[in-house]
């Protein structure tokens, strides 16, 4: 499966000019708002009408300027979950989830309603009317209307966006699910650095209708100068580990690395389980020699590989553990006191406290063994 | 109560007739009203102020003028009344049939105007989602946009029908004022205040017109708020 875009248009005074191409489980296309990601994804739906391009999804040609072909959005199969929900509101939960299956040819359909209406956990739901839901229950409705649909693709626009964090904790585990048990490929559009981290397979980032960088989420989660000011305090490493055990006496949970153990406050997952971590850069510190005597239970051993000039005081400095990538956000002072320069040998301390359930995501067994 | 429903065969028909054309007019005039309140709504094409100022005329004009120009058109010599008589044999001068088409133009304004505020309140991108769920332009039209006007569409309809029991003036003009043919009920109304000692008629006639306008408005206003109730949109 693979999403092919290139595309220019121009509404108002804002010009879009994007080109990507994935074929990754979940595509994050991540962004300040204003960037061209939603009025990517209304071109992809069908619901704008590029000036210029091609798209294509799975080889299956929806827009093609130069030979005149644009796919009604009727005839796309792409499902859409907006962030604004936009359940039909004079039908049931139950008449919305069936809506698109109606439309959609026998032979095409796919999964049933149970198991959709099971994987969102919104069965109690169903004899209600969108007017009666919570902002998280229609976005999970939302969810599996599309999803009944058939698509060939998915897409959710900022899905979160609206709601609260309590309500995005209770969401983000279906949207997990979704990717890990169900084989439809999905483009994200957020502009949270936390959910793209968690969710994730490959980053697309856009800034000012331009896209600005794309490659797989621990790559483009070191590129700390592609983030705006406030979400470069949440940027820093993702690292692919797995459950190696845990420490009940203590409340912790192991993980395995290709940089060493690192231990985190204790995680609902079985052994050998994969887990994405996202190490922010503030919250690790930097050591010239193994450190004695310190809290922090988290030491890694690496090169720096770059350093680069951060925002007011900072400096972001690239450690290569074993091949795993560590970025530390440092004062240039300490840069300075400690002569940190690249190929100097370091070590990485992280605390184990830092890490809390948002950075931390989980997945399937089956997944990793695959 | 007995002296109220004590009618006259003539006076009976005239309150049948007038239901009879109210409804006709009004279940005629229906989708056409929808059809030119989409086009009003959201259409853009050249014009579109000279369909709007046409649409309202018969609410700015007197009525007798309408009647006239329905004459002119749809009388058995008009270019349109000719079309209508050869190839569907539909006859509309001095026939119930256009009282009930001089009817259904005079509310035509009311009910467009009333279906067009509720169209412009639809959410279009609601439309946009069901096409994303693989509904073609008509299957949105019918799924979503019709079901979401619907109160519009009944307080239009129900506007056509309670101007079309008063229509007077269109009505005389275009059919005349023939018993159990083209007498409606305020034609009854008005041809009882004519002769001597018609008062009485006329008074019992003017009770039932009253006791029919406000029972379907009543009626208009209980199903608006069914649906209402049934949608609740946020």
């Amino acid at each position: 499966m693979s999403v092919a875009v290139d595309i220019g248009h121009r509404q108002g005074g804002f010009s879009l000019e994007a080109a990507f191409e994935s074929s990754g489980r979940l595509t994050a296309l991540f962004g300040p708002s204003g960037s061209g990601k939603t009025s990517l994804i209304n071109a992809i739906a069908g619901l704008i009408r590029p000036e210029r391009g091609r798209i294509a999804v799975d080889g299956r040609v929806l827009v093609d300027t130069r030979d005149s072909v644009f796919v009604p959005r009727h005839k796309r199969r792409i499902g859409m979950v907006f962030q604004d929900a936009r359940l039909f509101p004079h039908l049931s939960v139950a008449a919305n989830l069936r809506y698109g299956r109606w439309f959609t040819p026998a032979a095409e359909r796919y999964g049933d309603i149970g198991a959709v209406v099971e994987l969102l956990g919104i069965g109690h739901l169903l004899d209600r009317r969108p007017a009666k839901l919570s902002g998280g229950e229609k976005q999970r409705v939302a969810i599996g209307r599309a999803l009944l649909a058939s698509p060939r693709l998915l897409l959710m626009d900022e899905p979160l966006a609206s709601l609260d964090e309590a309500r995005k904790a209770e969401i983000l585990p279906y949207i997990e699910r979704l990717r890990d048990e169900t084989k439809i490929p999905i483009v994200y559009v957020s502009h949270s650095i936390a959910e793209v981290a968690r969710l994730a397979s490959d980053v697309v980032v856009m800034a000012q209708g331009k896209v600005a960088a794309a490659g797989s989420t621990a790559k483009i989660m070191q590129r700390l100068d592609l983030l705006a000011h406030e979400e470069r305090m949440e940027g820093g490493a993702v690292l692919d580990t797995r459950v190696l055990r845990h420490d009940e006496r203590f409340g912790m949970t192991v993980l395995g690395s290709p940089a060493g153990d690192i231990r985190v406050p204790f995680l609902q997952a079985v052994a050998g389980q994969p887990v994405r971590l996202r190490v922010r850069a503030r919250d690790v510190m930097i050591a010239t020699e193994r450190p004695h005597g310190l809290s922090a239970l988290n030491v890694l051993a690496g090169r720096i590989t770059a350093i680069e000039p951060g925002e007011g005081a900072a400096v972001e400095v690239r450690i290569d553990c074993s091949g795993a990538t560590v970025m530390a956000r440092i004062t240039r002072q300490s840069q300075h006191a400690l002569s940190l320069a690249v190929g100097r040998d370091v070590f990485a301390v992280i605390k184990t406290v830092s890490f809390d359930q948002a950075n931390m995501a989980t997945a399937p067994k089956e997944r990793f063994d695959a | 109560m007995n002296w109220l429903l004590d009618l006259s065969p003539d006076e009976w028909n005239a309150v049948r007739l007038s239901i009879k054309v109210a409804t006709v007019a009004m279940l005629v005039s229906l989708p056409i009203g929808i059809a030119v309140a989409l086009l009003l709504a959201r259409g853009r094409f050249w014009g579109k102020t000279l369909l709007n100022g046409i649409v309202h005329l018969p609410l700015i004009l007197p009525p007798v003028v309408t009647g006239y120009l329905l004459l002119l058109a749809f009388g058995r010599r008009g270019p349109a009344g000719a079309f209508f008589a050869d190839y569907f044999g539909l006859v509309f001068s001095f026939r119930w049939t256009g009282a009930a088409l001089a009817c259904g133009v005079m509310g035509f304004p009311l009910m467009v105007r009333a279906i067009r505020l509720s169209i412009e309140t639809v959410d279009r991108r609601l439309e946009a989602a069901a096409g994303t769920l693989g509904a073609n332009p008509f299957w949105v039209f019918a799924t979503i946009t019709l079901p979401l006007i619907l109160p519009g569409m009944i307080a239009g309809a129900i506007l056509s029908f309670a101007k079309a029991m008063g229509e007077f003036g269109a009505t005389i003009t275009f059919v005349s004022n023939i018993p159990n043919e083209t007498q409606t009920l305020p034609s009854a109304i008005y041809t009882f205040t004519q002769v001597p000692g018609g008062d009485e008629g006329a008074l019992r006639l003017t009770l039932i017109s009253i006791v029919i306008s406000m029972t379907a408005l009543i009626a208009s206003e209980v199903l608006a708020r069914r649906v209402g109730r049934r949608m609740d949109i946020e």
